[in-house]
């Protein structure tokens, strides 16, 4: 079926997505709002455990990672290949920071025995259970994201390169892009409400 | 005529032959089609489990089987007809079918991402129902899943839980797929003010399948993660609020009545103007009471919840709202009728089905008002007050709309038309059969009947042998309107056989493979009518 | 269906709105280090909610596409909130 190209609503469709993405999340931060309120004090001091440190960090580089996706948009509206295909790898390279630094993270958390379930977590006050298990679910459906949106970049990257984006045909770049800075964007609200209640 | 164009969508043409090229095909028409028939078997199925539980209802005590078989089979009954059944429902068959050739469009927005919904659908499906054989046997917690006896119960929730996370996921993109449908590909000149109604509703329905149903999804997720991992958000032992739960899932599950009523609603817009041979009565009242329906639908969940001890403003506020809710369902009801006034009217079998929405959707509507004040919710809640409050909706609503849907627009998909008198008879005994089966469901819940009950005290009797008698009788009727529909070819349909106006009757029974020869070019309202 | 030609936005753009990004991130952690008890939660967000409005208006050029992505943006978020307006009437007022 022959279907003339619709820029504008593949662009639609994904802000669809978008929203629906927003609301996934949103219906964690529902969570959290609710068992903050019930249990502010613990929270504040569970979020001591949280490593500000490389939260920090990781905030700073998703900020450039996004900056960089959208550098890769105007590179390749301008024609410029190459750029393109470069602002979009240092893009996957932050990921991998943003990656490392949680396995690191995790792992240390995991090392002491506090994991939800863990017979050290099941032990803890009400509070700081529902803070780690908050922190849990909530980072950890964002680096699900974060992986998805590194292999939906490294496919894009790859088009770019083969020529089959370019500068007349861009959406999907675009829409991956926006998918990248939602990824962002949610990250955006969790540092400071799991990292920065101390 | 062009050659490509007079194939009908029916016919293979393509590389694939048989099954395949259904399974293959991004043709919305093929891909609605598919939907139905699936939908149809997961509509048997339920009814078969829904006539068990009466079954073991005729008589109080045990008759037929165990009360945890029992429990299983009520959950399963809902789980089947809420997620596969009503959700998916309307939107998904006709919707797809009717939708791009309503607004004048050769297909979807995303004809692909339409067929990998189809898929998601069918996967969601089976997963489900994977729950009944693996595991620890079927779940028992209700279509609801309620927290904190879903975490705990040793049943296999979890494959039930993920099963409606995926048929979620397949809604949603549906609704994607929809909206931008009906921004981008309308034909030219047809402003939103000119799109038929079925459409409009289809627009509000998506904007609820996009913006409620990821609540639900994370919440399912967080069920599994309470079961697998502990996480505590609803368990109260370890600081969590299974209100919490209730509030969340609601969050959802209300608006998704709305997901389910709407089409319906829309349905039945599109039939009483063509049986009545009149323009639709207010017709912008009618297109921005779906918006008003999506919008305020989206706050009015905690009606489900007015016993579960939240807290007392909570409840009047939600109260009210859900007093709102039925202002832009009245106005629909109201000019249905106004429609019919002084219409040249022929009672034929969609138009019967329509009438018997109207009937049923209003003793619905009007005993939800009781449910949504709070003192007589208090005293009729989780009573089969509550069971035949929303059959009448869901099954009177959605169902009766659904079969007025397959018998309006059969001629269109089949290109033949069926017998008149048969579809009239199975009209009648669904008819009757719906009306004994819940009815009496009313009055036992006024008397006290819990819902969800595997045994009854002894005068209640007298109810659930009608309701018995009842639900078999509506079996016959959906025997004999599949048979009449689906065992033997009638003659052949013309293009426009109701006198129709909308864009569907102006191309051939069946629909050529891309719908329209010449995209059409709007100039006027949709139901003109001299 | 015509697609328009889509708008370049200039590399330094972008250079500028990763500077106030930063500069952003820098405030809501420094702010940390002051006591602001009840407001702490209050101001991170307002702050998080000015980092997410460049991040949409810019990176994900809301500023440049049509009214309507963000007509439907601002109903989500409206949505949304009431939302949870509607259940804290239930948690504070329990």
């Amino acid at each position: 079926m022959e279907m003339n190209r619709d820029d504008e609503g593949a662009k639609l469709g994904m802000w669809i997505f978008i929203f629906t993405e927003i609301l996934l999340f949103g219906g964690l931060f529902l969570v959290y709002a609710v068992m903050r309120n019930r249990y502010s004090d613990e929270f504040h001091q569970a979020a001591h455990q949280l490593n500000a440190f490389i939260g920090t960090v990781n905030t700073v580089v998703l900020l450039l990672s996004s900056a960089t996706v959208a550098m890769s948009i105007t590179a390749v509206r301008k024609g410029e290949k190459r750029k393109g295909v470069l602002f979009i790898l240092i893009t996957l390279l932050c990921a991998g920071v943003f990656l490392i630094n949680k396995y690191f993270e995790w792992g240390h958390k995991l090392s002491i025995g506090l994991y939800p379930g863990s017979e050290m977590m099941v032990g803890l006050k009400h509070g700081y259970i529902l803070f780690f298990s908050l922190y849990f679910f909530m980072t950890g459906l964002h680096v699900l994201h974060l992986i998805a949106g590194s292999i939906i970049l490294t496919i894009i990257m790859v088009r770019i390169q083969i020529g089959s984006i370019n500068a007349g045909n861009n959406v999907l770049l675009e829409n991956g892009g926006l998918y990248w800075h939602l990824v962002d964007l949610i990250w955006i609200f969790l540092f400071p409400l799991l990292y920065l209640i101390t | 005529m062009a050659e490509t164009i007079t194939h009908s969508y029916l016919e293979n043409t393509g590389r694939y032959k048989g099954i395949l090229a259904w399974l293959t095909s991004t043709d919305h028409k093929r891909i609605g089609l598919m939907y139905m028939y699936a939908m149809m078997v997961f509509f048997i199925v339920g009814v078969l489990l829904g006539e068990l539980m009466r079954l073991e209802l005729f008589r109080p005590g045990q008759q037929f089987y165990s009360a945890q078989t029992y429990n299983g089979i009520f959950t399963i009954h809902g789980i089947i007809m809420i997620f596969t059944v009503v959700i998916p429902g309307l939107a998904a068959v006709f919707g797809n079918f009717c939708m791009p050739l309503l607004i004048g469009a050769r297909d979807v927005a995303f004809p692909r991402l339409n067929l990998f919904s189809w898929y998601l659908y069918i996967l969601g499906a089976a997963i489900a129902l994977s729950s009944q054989f693996l595991g620890n046997g079927p779940p028992d917690t209700g279509w609801t899943f309620y927290a904190p006896y879903s975490i705990q119960t040793h049943t296999n929730v979890v494959a039930a839980v993920f099963g409606a996370f995926v048929l979620g996921f397949s809604s949603i993109l549906t609704g994607l797929n929809f909206i931008v449908t009906i921004h981008r590909l309308r034909a030219a000149g047809m402003t939103f003010f000119r799109m038929p109604l079925f459409p409009w509703s289809l627009y509000a329905t998506a904007w609820i399948q996009v913006l409620a149903t990821p609540i639900v999804g994370i919440t399912l997720l967080m069920v599994i993660a309470e079961r697998w991992l502990r996480i505590g958000f609803f368990d109260p032992s370890l600081g969590g609020d299974p209100i919490l739960y209730q509030h969340l899932f609601w969050i959802y599950s209300h608006p998704a009545v709305y997901i389910m009523i709407l089409p319906a609603m829309g349905v039945i817009t599109e039939i009483i103007p063509t049986f009545a041979q009149r323009r639709v009565f207010g017709y912008k009242a009618i297109a921005l009471s779906s918006l008003a329906i999506a919008l305020v639908g989206y706050f009015v969940w905690a009606h489900h919840m007015y016993t579960s001890g939240m807290s007392i403003t909570a409840r009047w506020v939600f109260s009210l709202l859900t007093f709102l809710v039925a202002v832009p369902s009245a106005i629909k009801v109201f000019n249905w009728v106004t429609t019919m006034y002084k219409g040249s009217i022929s009672v034929k079998p969609p138009f019967l089905f329509a009438l018997g929405f109207i009937f049923l959707f209003m003793i619905g509507g009007l005993t939800g008002l009781s449910l949504g004040s709070l003192a007589t919710d208090i005293h009729v809640h989780d009573t089969s007050y509550v069971v035949a409050h929303f059959h009448y909706i869901i099954f009177g609503g959605v169902g009766f709309a659904f079969f007025a849907a397959l018998h309006y627009w059969y001629p269109k998909m089949y290109g033949r038309m069926y017998n008149f008198r048969r579809a009239n008879i199975a009209f009648g005994f669904l008819f009757v059969g719906f009306n004994l089966l819940y009815f009496p469901q009313f009055v036992i819940g006024i008397m006290g009947m819990p819902r969800r009950y595997f045994d009854y005290l002894p005068q209640f009797t007298l109810g659930h042998q009608l309701s018995t008698i009842g639900g078999f009788i509506l079996l016959i009727g959906i025997i004999i309107m599949l048979v009449n529909l689906f065992s033997k070819k009638g003659v052949k349909a013309p293009d426009n056989p109701w006198g129709g106006k909308t864009l569907e009757w102006t191309i051939p029974s069946p629909p050529p493979v891309e719908n329209f020869d010449e995209l059409p070019v709007i100039t006027g309202e949709p139901y003109y009518f001299e | 269906m015509t697609h328009t030609e889509s708008h370049i936005t200039d590399y330094r753009v972008y250079g500028w709105v990763l500077l106030a990004l930063l500069v952003l991130t820098t405030i809501t952690i420094t702010v940390t280090w002051i006591d602001l008890s009840a407001l702490t939660v209050l101001v991170a967000l307002i702050i998080a909610s000015v980092k997410s409005f460049i991040v949409l208006r810019y990176f994900m050029h809301l500023k440049f596409e049509s009214r309507l992505f963000t007509v439907f943006f601002v109903m989500v978020l409206g949505i949304y909130l009431l939302v949870i307006v509607l259940t804290f009437f239930d948690y504070l007022l329990r």
